[in-house]
């Protein structure tokens, strides 16, 4: 101790010392284990085994109308499922790729053979709220499609953004056909 | 009076007092920081606000403290939970109302305490620190007045907590996860609400720790005054009790009768109807509003333009309206730290600032005029106006703060505190006005 304190205090020149080695070993393992002690914590607010183990959601489409859309749950989040008219999907293609936000063809967001359904997750892409319009009677804003009232974003019959500041199209979920009349989402 | 120093306290003949002092010198502190200390003569009511915000915090945790002894955190209760404080546990009403609006008086004392260190120049040297602490004080109190706002339960609590969260979400590359990391899960629910009121219980303590180093850097320089120059001795200066004491009690004797006059009166004055409604994850509320004074920068987060940043197509991916709009949010805050170094005047009260003085009341109507457009509906004139408030509040920070100063042929300052106050001196100076 001394020694190297009067060293220094002679004002040589600093040298190398397997000190400093010590030194940063030391501080390198207690950084380690501060890191490793805070993820349990970070991790902590992570979504839990139960919040994980969602169970996909079968839903019957047989009563749904032409015309008509139905609002389901799934991951705690809405989905919206409508089966559009004909109008609406002609609407829908015959859309320039180049007028889109986010550039999408309507046989993207459909199944194969199925474009009269359209299913989605009914949340804006903005900032989360659900937009109108898949209620009857509810505006549906200037694409003939969905109207988000939180900021004014309208999305098309195909559930794309087109005005407004949401960034873009209505997500569509993993689901699947079981029959003609059901779907499995998840 | 201000000859009491830090480490040679007064004098106690108390032989309790001074037993207790010699080993832990609380009395000497309080002596030396409430009692002697020396303030300038010349501080007018709007040096009121400090002290009142230091009692609606107190009020804030204690009224808070009690209502969660009989609140529930959990979705199927919370709501209930509520309305049985209201209806059920004794003089519930009132500990919730105060609470209540007890957050509003809080945000409209604070954004007068913040108007009043705009005008007089009380962010420049050497009180910068005091200043950003200032600002994250106002931060931790938005987020706390956020997450409380949620527990509730009702539409808008549901709502405004979906909205606000997805902010995160324009972070890049992390962004969804961190939402889902702050949602617990895929979409705002029981774990959020469980950690939201634990984050509320938390938070308030944090802002008090803030607000001690707050009143520390004050106390390290002084209070600044009306005319915007530093105490130079006795003259200048009168100890803080009983000169500033009586008087800040009045005021607040003044402020309770307004607080408790909403209180009773007029308690969902502030509030939005639309939370007495269970909260529903699958209706939207037509019009969701923010509390009003989240109103401002509802509004500059409405009015970014879908092509501002990306005009020319280049940062596709990163920047699009919804970024850019939650960055001039965020941005219209924490630009209020750089403000000492944005605005180079030497002189700090608006009263010798001609030019200063016209802007400052400019800007001040424009952040009023700004959250009277958050209220409203983004479409057609309003968001225009939205537009141009949000421009001119960045304009005055950013453009005209730094550059008056340029141009700017300020008045002569008085010689000291004393001699323009006190006019009928013996030495009769300038006076201020």
């Amino acid at each position: 101790m001394t020694d190297s304190e009067s060293q220094e205090n002679d004002g040589s020149p600093h040298e190398e010392t397997r000190r400093d080695f010590l030194m940063i070993s030391t501080v390198s393992v207690g950084a380690i284990g501060a890191g490793l002690a805070a993820w349990p914590f970070i991790d902590l607010m992570n979504p839990s085994k139960d919040v994980l183990a969602l169970a996909s959601t079968e839903i019957d489409l047989s009563g749904i109308e032409e015309g008509q859309s139905i609002t389901a749950m799934w991951r705690g989040k809405p989905i919206f499922i409508r089966r559009r008219t004909d109008r609406e999907i002609n609407e829908a293609q015959t859309v320039k790729l180049s007028d889109l936000k986010d550039p999408e063809t309507d046989d993207q967001r459909v199944k194969k053979g199925k474009s009269q359904w359209l299913v989605m997750v009914g949340i804006c892409t903005h900032l989360g709220c659900i937009p109108m319009g898949n209620k009857s009677g509810q505006t549906r804003g200037e694409y003939n499609g969905w109207f988000c009232p939180c900021h004014g974003s309208h999305y098309d019959t195909s559930g794309r953004i087109r005005k407004g500041p949401a960034p873009k199209n209505f997500p569509i979920p993993p689901y699947k056909f079981l029959s003609d009349n059901t779907i499995l989402i998840g | 009076m201000s000859s009491t120093h830090n480490n040679s306290g007064p004098n106690w003949k108390n032989p309790i007092v001074k037993w207790v002092d010699h080993r832990l010198p609380i009395f000497s502190f309080a002596q030396h920081s409430l009692i002697d200390y020396p303030t300038p003569r010349n501080l007018s009511y709007w040096w009121n606000y400090g002290s009142l915000l230091g009692i609606v915090l107190v009020i804030m945790i204690a009224t808070g403290v009690f209502l969660s002894f009989n609140y529930t955190a959990h979705v199927d209760l919370a709501f209930d939970s509520v309305e049985r404080i209201m209806r059920d546990v004794n003089y519930g009403w009132l500990i919730r109302y105060i609470h209540m609006n007890g957050a509003s008086m809080f945000f409209l004392l604070v954004y007068i305490h913040i108007f009043r260190g705009l005008y007089y120049g009380s962010y420049k040297a050497p009180r910068e620190i005091l200043w950003i602490i200032g600002v994250l004080i106002l931060l931790t109190m938005m987020a706390t007045a956020f997450v409380g706002y949620v527990l509730p339960w009702g539409q808008m609590s549901f709502w405004g907590a979906t909205v606000i969260t997805n902010l995160f979400s324009v972070i890049p590359f992390v962004g969804p996860d961190i939402v889902t990391w702050l949602w617990g899960g895929f979409s705002v629910d029981n774990p959020t609400l469980n950690r939201f009121f634990s984050l509320h219980y938390l938070l308030p303590f944090v802002i008090f720790g803030l607000v001690f180093l707050h009143l520390w850097a004050l106390h390290t320089h002084k209070s600044n005054n009306p005319l915007g120059i530093e105490a130079k001795g006795d003259k200048d200066e009168i100890p803080f009790h009983p000169y500033y004491t009586i008087k800040d009690l009045f005021g607040l004797g003044v402020f309770m009768i307004f607080f408790m006059g909403v209180v009773f009166f007029a308690p969902n004055l502030f509030g939005e109807p639309e939370n007495y409604l269970r909260a529903n994850p699958l209706v939207t509320p037509p019009a969701i509003v923010p509390e009003w004074y989240f109103l401002p920068y509802y509004a500059i987060l409405r009015a970014v333009p879908d092509n501002f940043v990306d005009a020319w197509g280049l940062l596709p991916v990163i920047i699009d309206a919804k970024t850019s709009g939650v960055i001039a949010m965020f941005a219209s805050i924490l630009l209020l730290c750089l403000l000492p170094w944005l605005d180079r005047s030497k002189v700090r009260s608006a009263r010798f600032r001609p030019i200063y003085k016209q802007l400052y009341w400019i800007f001040f109507a424009d952040c009023l005029l700004l959250g009277y457009v958050g209220a409203q509906p983004a479409e057609g004139t309003m968001l225009l106006i939205g537009r141009i408030a949000t421009f001119w509040y960045f304009f005055h920070l950013l453009i005209l703060i730094p550059f008056v100063p340029l141009i700017e042929k300020t008045k002569d300052l008085p010689a000291s505190i004393s001699e323009a106050v006190l006019g009928n001196d013996e030495k009769v100076g300038e006076a201020a006005e």
